[in-house]
């Protein structure tokens, strides 16, 4: 409880303030499309040079905060997913706020990013000699059976077709091989300068979501039936706050397994939001809806991926190690403090480190109370002409593929991958598959390499990999995972008519 | 209409004339950038933004510099793009780490190598140390070689990757010890390798010494031995690799200073090299740095360049039986 001890640093005036500007700031940075949490964070590391460490991480902490619920507002509006984080909102979100209902999916949005968020930080404050534990646990194998475990969900995560969820994943495993392999050096597919450093995950979440759409939009502008102007309906929140009250099982899901995986060191929240997704469209009562607008999809991947911010910062606050990308910037700006992250941050620096924790818990209210007060005038986004907003977007993905690492390269690899999908697409296969793909394949690799050099140099390569609890679980649910997508796969074709097919193929051209 | 053209050219061709005859001397006229090869938040970025942090003042350059970060490959994207696209204006600095991008070029496969750059200033040298976990039976460098011993290849070690300075060290301290070990490359750099040797996935490790010192404090680990020369005043019970009987010299130091691409101006240069080792000794800087425990270490661009070649002699040799 002694979180409470220092819960009035972060009223002060000037504390405040920060976390006001923090989160406002974070917010702005977070829709963004392009700047990521990690890279808002480390814009915001400079200004904290001159203010104290208490009120540097105040800033630091809001922003980190409403960057990850920011990145919502681009992924529902524009269909450009500000950070891997919000891939799986842009699947729900983007087609509700095609129909209208924006105001509404960002309420949804924002809510559930408060629910999940607020239970994660409350993880950091009780929970944390525990979870650093558990951190800590997961090695090499254990994070190959992980990676697996994800490609398991890649199949399912299509709602048209298995074999095509898995083909474009394999696309996606493949495009994750391409530059300098990270262990090893060796090169691998560079046939251009952009790609050597291998294919950056902003750029190609630009393109993959983005392109496809603005190349639709082009397609389409002269169309008469399109110059009609969208309503964009109005959604009081309190409709959305009973909305996701009544979602408790999607804000669950979600929020247990973003916190359980946000703690993850090195899997982070990249696939949080993917995975609860998939979650719990397999135990929901209404899982053909999912894809077509549905609120549990989205309250489902918010809750996760604000869930995971609290918790990935258990590996730097207690052993000193960032667990993720923003989390090594975080501790960048304790660096310049002076203040080692690990048992003497809260020994001898309690006030930084639980102001820090407060500004956290502070900042996400504020960022829902924003969040929810803009949502109305953000939704009219949807209101702007497609050939305007066709314009508008090209425009921002250009921008952000290449303000990622100021690189034309990377604005070629977005073009390139986003004409690439949009053909994909007009064969029914989808981004999200594609890129969870091209996010696990380095980590499936990285693991299994350095697996097998630990297991080669000591035991075996079988008793490495193929032993031990954690092990044995993590391919027990593997197992069920394959088994349970078959079995659905199966279910699905017995009582899929052919008239049924037939209009859905139509429908997907 | 045609007046004015002509008085517009007229001041367009006076304006480039004042900048040719100018000769450099105003420089810098602008706010500069320098380039860092690894991304933001790693420890190379966070000096690179200390050190840089006073290049405003009016004794040190009078103009800022912007930190550009072109992360990937363990340095290897930053660096060609320094080496090949760069302009040589002098407005684009570089960050540059040694021993990795001389050995990088040795390995082969990117576009440069020493003489594609022009060293200005050293500001920074994080040696190596062999750590093991805080519970780890070793307590000495020689339970580490005895344990080698006695089961040839199975004393599995973490560093930050191939072909960086803790994969140097990790080859010279099996030459010098006459053992063969198990060096475990991790794809998540000096952090990732330091969560292994944590969690006692490895039996010990390579690592920096500013983020091993850190660890130290937290109480999770153990620091052998230091891959350098002298002891570091951060660590001054930590004996180094000769002192323990082993013939090892500072190749794997981690050196970070400041560079510029070859064809730079000589009087840009020049200023340049005097400039910047100045504005390194600001205290404000030196006591940043302290405070993230980096240890700094300020070379003249005439010592760097002495031990860029150096260091490419050693490197040769080392890496030539791989």
């Amino acid at each position: 409880m002694e979180f409470i001890g220092y819960m009035g640093d972060v009223f002060t005036p000037i504390n405040f303030m920060l976390l006001l500007i923090g989160t406002i700031g974070g917010l702005i940075l977070g829709a963004t499309p392009g700047l990521s949490p990690t890279m808002a964070v480390a814009l915001l590391i400079p200004f904290t040079f001159k203010l104290d460490a208490t009120q540097g991480l105040i800033l630091l902490g809001a922003a980190y905060t409403s960057t990850v619920a920011g990145g919502a507002v681009s992924a529902i509006l524009l269909k450009i997913p500000g950070a891997p984080a919000n891939i799986a909102t842009t699947l729900d979100g983007h087609t509700m706020a095609r129909k209208g209902q924006g105001a509404r999916a960002l309420q949804l949005s924002f809510i559930a990013s408060l629910v999940g968020g607020v239970f994660g930080v409350f993880l950091l404050i009780f929970l944390t000699p525990v979870l650093a534990q558990w951190a800590l646990a997961f090695g090499p194998s254990h994070l190959f059976w992980l990676a697996i475990l994800g490609v398991t969900v890649i199949g399912s995560l299509d709602s048209s077709s298995v074999v095509k969820g898995l083909l474009s994943g394999c696309i996606g495993l493949w495009l994750a091989t391409v530059g300098f392999d990270d262990i090893m050096g060796a090169q691998r597919f560079i046939f251009h300068d952009a790609v050597a450093g291998g294919i950056n995950i902003i750029p190609a979440l630009i393109g993959l979501f983005a392109i496809p759409q603005v190349i639709t939009m082009f397609a389409n502008g002269r169309k008469p039936s399109e110059t009609e102007v969208l309503s964009v309906e109005r959604h009081p929140i309190r409709e959305a706050l009973k909305e996701v009250a009544g979602r408790t099982r999607a804000l669950s899901i979600g929020t247990a397994v973003g916190s359980f995986i946000g703690l993850i060191p090195g899997v982070g929240g990249q696939i949080a939001g993917l995975v609860a997704y998939d979650q719990s469209r397999k135990v929901s009562s209404e899982r053909e809806k999912f894809g077509t607008g549905h609120s549990e999809g989205i309250i489902a991947a918010e809750s996760a991926n604000n869930a995971m911010v609290g918790p990935s910062l258990v590996p730097l606050l207690t052993l000193s190690i960032p667990g993720s990308p923003t989390a090594a910037v975080l501790l960048g700006g304790l660096l310049i403090h002076g203040i080692f992250p690990g048992s003497d941050l809260f020994d001898n620096h309690p006030q930084v480190a639980w102001t820090f924790i407060n500004s956290m818990l502070i900042g996400q209210i504020m960022m829902c109370i924003f969040g929810l007060y803009v949502a109305g005038l953000a939704a009219r986004v949807a209101q702007v002409p497609n050939a305007v907003m066709a314009a508008v977007v090209l425009g921002l993905a250009v921008f952000g593929s290449y303000s990622v690492q100021h690189s034309m390269g990377d604005v070629y690899v977005m073009a390139a991958l986003g004409t690439g999908m949009y053909f994909l697409e007009r064969f029914g296969f989808s981004a999200a598959p594609l890129v969870l793909g091209l996010i696990l394949g380095p980590i499936a690799e990285a693991n299994f390499v350095q697996g097998s050099m630990i297991a080669n140099a000591t035991s075996n390569l079988g008793s490495y990999f193929l032993t031990g609890p954690l092990n044995l679980t993590l391919i027990a649910i593997v197992v069920a995972s394959i088994v349970y997508s078959a079995w659905m796969e199966i279910r699905h074709r017995r009582y899929t008519t052919k008239d049924e097919a037939v209009a859905k193929e139509e429908a997907l051209s | 209409m045609r007046k004015l053209i002509a008085a517009a050219s007229m001041a367009l061709v006076s304006l480039t004339g004042a900048a040719l005859a100018d000769g450099h001397e105003n420089y810098p006229e602008r706010p500069l950038m320098m380039m860092v090869s690894y991304g933001a938040g790693g420890a190379t970025d966070f000096q690179a933004r200390i050190v840089t942090m006073t290049a405003g003042n009016e004794d040190a350059l009078g103009l800022p510099i912007a930190i550009l970060n072109k992360p990937g490959a363990g340095g290897r994207v930053g660096w060609n793009w320094f080496a090949t696209q760069a302009e040589a204006d002098g407005y684009t600095l570089g960050a540059y780490n040694v021993p990795h991008f001389i050995a990088q070029s040795i390995e082969g496969g990117v576009s440069y190598t020493a003489d594609s750059f022009e060293p200005i200033a050293n500001w920074g040298a994080d040696p190596a140390v062999f750590v093991v976990s805080a519970d780890s039976e070793f307590n000495t460098m020689e339970d580490v070689v005895n344990y080698a011993k006695e089961n040839p290849g199975k004393l599995t070690f973490s560093g930050a990757g191939l072909f960086v300075g803790h994969h140097i060290a990790a080859l010279q301290l099996e030459k010098a010890a006459g053992v063969k070990l198990a060096y475990i490359p991790n794809n998540k750099g000096g952090a990732g390798a330091m969560k292994a040797v944590i969690a006692g996935e490895v039996l010990g490790g390579v690592n920096n010494l500013s983020d091993a010192f850190r660890a130290q404090q937290a109480g999770n680990i153990k620091i052998l031995g230091v891959f350098d020369l002298e002891r570091s005043d951060f660590l001054p019970d930590v004996p180094t690799m000769a002192e323990q009987g082993f013939d090892i010299d500072n190749s794997s130091v981690n050196f970070r200073g400041v560079m510029v691409p070859k064809g730079t101006p000589q009087p840009i240069i020049d200023k340049l090299a005097e400039t910047v080792p100045e504005m390194f000794k600001n205290p404000r800087v030196a006591k940043q740095m302290k405070a993230g425990g980096s240890p700094m270490h300020i070379m003249t661009r005439d010592e760097v360049l002495e031990m860029w070649a150096a260091r490419e002699e050693t490197l040769q040799e080392l890496l030539s039986g791989l």
